[in-house]
């Protein structure tokens, strides 16, 4: 190869792309724009415009079941309706009694689970795998299942109870009872989703670095001293993140309630997703489920937002 | 280029002319949609004497009950070409008519000499007319059905059982007459152990999601007196909806579900009665007629050891209406095949032969046959469950309707929330919102 050779090519690289772009006529702006614009497109289609023909759905009397009936404006109708209406308000009581217990219980478990698999035990992978399992399955799987699990009569979970209580079996009803169906809903919650929290806590944990824990030992802190003072601070804005994740998820929750309880005993674990379900496709009240839906959509919006807000004060600090 | 244009173009005609073809051998079918039961296999069974005679091929879409609903008012509301001829529910009919859904069939009737007047007078008001009880008729009775009850009748003939029964209540072990005897005889059971298996009174319709609380309560509620206005076509509900007697009846449904219900009972409609009483669970069952015939041939626990009784009155004998009438999709592709099966389907042959089958014909040349009454062991039943038949509101807004009295009901029932007049009270505001938006009661 010679020199000239060799300028030659370095000139034909440089020139090649200045060529393209003069053949095509397209600046970098615009091929930018044609990269990103089937996103935009989908984003529209698929976000964008449902959300503002909601918005316009929720100020009118629509009924999708019925399209010949004449479509009439009803201004805030719906949303004073929504938010006047003791139903509505039970509904959010029941979620936000599921969001507590769940965001509760599977960051207490899923925290000491990483704690313990943080420890590096023997056979730590093995036990991770396990405890990954359930996260894993199916809602729909997962709600069938334990609805044989909960059965009165022939159910492991009431056999289970008698054994260690000597109640019998069929004497009580985990998803027919008011009383036990809530819990029996956060109960297979807990269950399914303690993994996921674990594995974002863990995540936390294996990224606090050995020293600062050797630091504290040359400082003869205790390990209990080593837990609040490095461990727990370190890992805390994982665990919100965790929270925020299943907070989201669990306000939304419909899968696995409807798969077990349906909503019922009455209304007991009747949550907002299933009022929602319930006015959009059983009594096809289109133009109120849109108002619900927005109201809904606002709420957890403002939460996440406020939540996001207090999480990055946390990881400042 | 060229030696790849011609094979493409060939095989894009083909392609055309395969699509046209099968498209009108498509066109020449027809598709009947109903829910996935037992009396749909005998209209299969029935519809292969249409096939022959008109050489049409029928094709079948059978949805599961408790989304039969929600995918037919779908399909038929997206403008969907699924169904030519639809099996729906009584209760759609004004919401079906009212969108256009629905083929009018009053021209075709009177051009094919087909006369509402054979039909039983009840399956014509509820199944075929909109607005109800005028003589516009968008669909022609097809399976007439009602809610009754079976028992075990091998239970009830045992002596030691009839013996303990007769000394209890001083009357003999028979079937219940009234609502207050069904539960006398639901305790009896309740509980206890026969052949080594402990079992319970009655499976009753206890489901949140559908309809199923809704047409089991109404069973009490309608023989107690309940009615849904104090004038038909008023829609005032005050006094009717919340009275003395619609209070009183609702009180014996929740009593008769906390006492005599098996365990874990407290979601259940057709499929779940029937898996209780086919497992030997429940010494009755309620549930819709169509079962009956299905139920008889049942090789455990059909033939000797099942009976069938009407619904029992109390105040007053009625029973809740099921079955539906079939009508012309107006969106279907083939209307002369689908109104030619409506005109088949209407023969007296025809009717005789679907009852035989396992259907419920509505014809009054088959149901005044004397012969008619005896030809089954439900068959006398189900012409005095059919006398007396009354029926959810069949208005366009019946879905909001039904939800309402589903939910009101089910809290009151099964979850124990607030009395029964608190229950009532509650649907009357439901109800009379609803109507408020549909404008027919002024605001």
């Amino acid at each position: 190869m010679t020199m000239a050779s060799t300028e030659e090519g370095t000139l034909r690289r440089i020139t090649a792309p200045a060529r393209t772009r003069r053949i095509r006529g397209l600046s970098d702006k615009a091929i930018a724009w044609a990269f990103i614009a089937p996103t935009m497109v989908l984003l529209l289609a698929i976000n964008i415009f449902p959300l503002i023909w909601t918005i316009y759905l929720s100020f009118t009397n629509y009924q999708a079941n019925r399209p010949n009936r004449p479509i009439t404006y009803v201004g805030t109708k719906w949303y004073r309706d929504i938010l006047g209406s003791p139903d509505v308000w039970a509904a959010m009581q029941a979620t936000a009694h599921f969001v507590f217990w769940t965001i509760l219980l599977q960051t207490l478990i899923g925290f000491g689970l990483a704690y313990l698999i943080d420890r590096k035990f023997r056979g730590h992978a093995f036990w991770t795998t396990i405890i990954l399992v359930p996260m894993m399955l199916s809602p729909a799987v997962v709600g069938n299942f334990w609805k044989f699990l909960y059965q009165p009569q022939i159910g492991l979970f009431n056999s289970i109870v008698s054994f260690f209580t000597g109640i019998e079996p069929s004497s009580f009803e985990m998803l027919g009872s008011v009383n036990l169906s809530p819990w029996s809903i956060i109960i297979v919650d807990t269950w399914m989703w303690t993994p996921y929290v674990m594995l974002i806590c863990l995540a936390g944990l294996r990224s606090i670095p050995d020293y600062i824990y050797e630091a504290a030992e040359v400082d003869r802190a205790s390990l209990w001293r080593q837990f609040w003072s490095i461990t727990l601070p370190m890992a805390l804005p994982f665990i919100m993140l965790a929270v925020l994740f299943r907070g989201i998820e669990n306000f939304k929750m419909f899968d696995m309630v409807n798969l077990l309880t349906g909503g019922g005993p009455g209304s007991t674990t009747e949550v907002a997703s299933i009022t929602l379900k319930r006015e959009a496709f059983e009594k096809w009240r289109t133009g109120y489920s849109s108002a619900f839906a927005i109201i809904l959509f606002v709420a957890v919006f403002g939460l996440a937002n406020i939540y996001v807000k207090a999480l990055n004060r946390v990881k400042q600090r | 280029m060229k030696t790849l244009l011609k094979p493409a173009a060939a095989l894009g005609l083909a392609a055309f002319v395969a699509a046209v073809g099968q498209s009108k051998a498509e066109a020449a079918d027809l598709t009947l949609c109903w829910a996935a039961w037992d009396p749909a296999n005998a209209l299969v069974e029935l519809s292969k004497d249409f096939e022959k005679q008109s050489g049409i091929t029928m094709k079948f879409e059978f949805v599961p009950w408790p989304n039969f609903a929600d995918r037919m008012l779908n399909e038929m509301n997206s403008g969907g070409k699924l169904c030519d001829l639809l099996i729906g529910d009584s209760q759609w009919i004004g919401g079906a008519a009212e969108n256009g859904n629905y083929v009018k069939l009053n021209d075709f009737f009177d051009k094919e000499g087909i006369k509402m007047s054979d039909f039983a007078p009840a399956t014509v008001y509820a199944y075929s007319t909109w607005p109800k009880g005028t003589p516009n008729y968008w669909a022609l009775p097809a399976m007439g059905d009602a809610n009754g009850w079976f028992y075990r009748k091998d239970w009830f003939a045992r002596p030691e059982l009839q013996a303990e029964f007769k000394a209890k209540y001083n009357r003999d072990l028979s079937v219940p007459k009234t609502w207050d005897e069904l539960k006398q005889v639901a305790e009896f059971f309740q509980g206890r152990d026969i052949d080594g298996k402990k079992v319970y009174g009655a499976a009753i319709f206890t489901e949140r999601a559908s309809e199923g609380i809704t047409m089991g309560a109404t069973s009490a509620l309608y023989s107690f007196g309940f009615k849904y206005e104090t004038e038909p076509g008023s829609y005032r509900m005050e006094g009717a909806v919340n009275s003395d007697d619609a209070v009183k009846g609702l009180e014996f449904y929740k009593s008769l579900y906390k006492c005599c219900t098996p365990p874990g009972y407290t979601d259940s409609y057709m499929g779940e009665g029937l898996d209780a009483f086919k497992s030997g669970q429940v010494a009755m069952m309620m549930n819709w007629f169509a079962f009956m015939p299905g139920m008889y041939k049942d090789e455990k626990v059909g033939g000797e050891h099942v009976g069938f009784f009407v619904n029992p009155a109390q105040k007053v004998a009625a029973s809740t209406l099921g079955g539906q009438g079939i009508s012309v999709v107006a969106n279907t592709d083939n209307m002369d095949g689908a109104l030619a099966y409506i005109k088949w389907f209407a023969q007296p042959d025809v009717q005789k032969k679907w009852w035989s089958l396992g259907g419920y014909s509505c014809l009054n040349a088959v149901l005044n046959d004397p012969s008619f009454k005896d030809s089954q062991p439900f068959a006398g039943q189900f012409l005095e469950a059919m006398a007396g038949v009354q029926d959810f509101w069949q208005e366009p807004a019946y879905a909001s309707l039904l939800q309402a009295m589903q939910k009101r009901l089910h809290d009151y029932v099964v979850a124990d929330q607030g009395t029964a007049k608190e229950a009532l009270d509650k649907l009357i505001v439901d109800w009379t919102e609803t109507f408020k938006e549909e404008g027919k009661i002024n605001n």
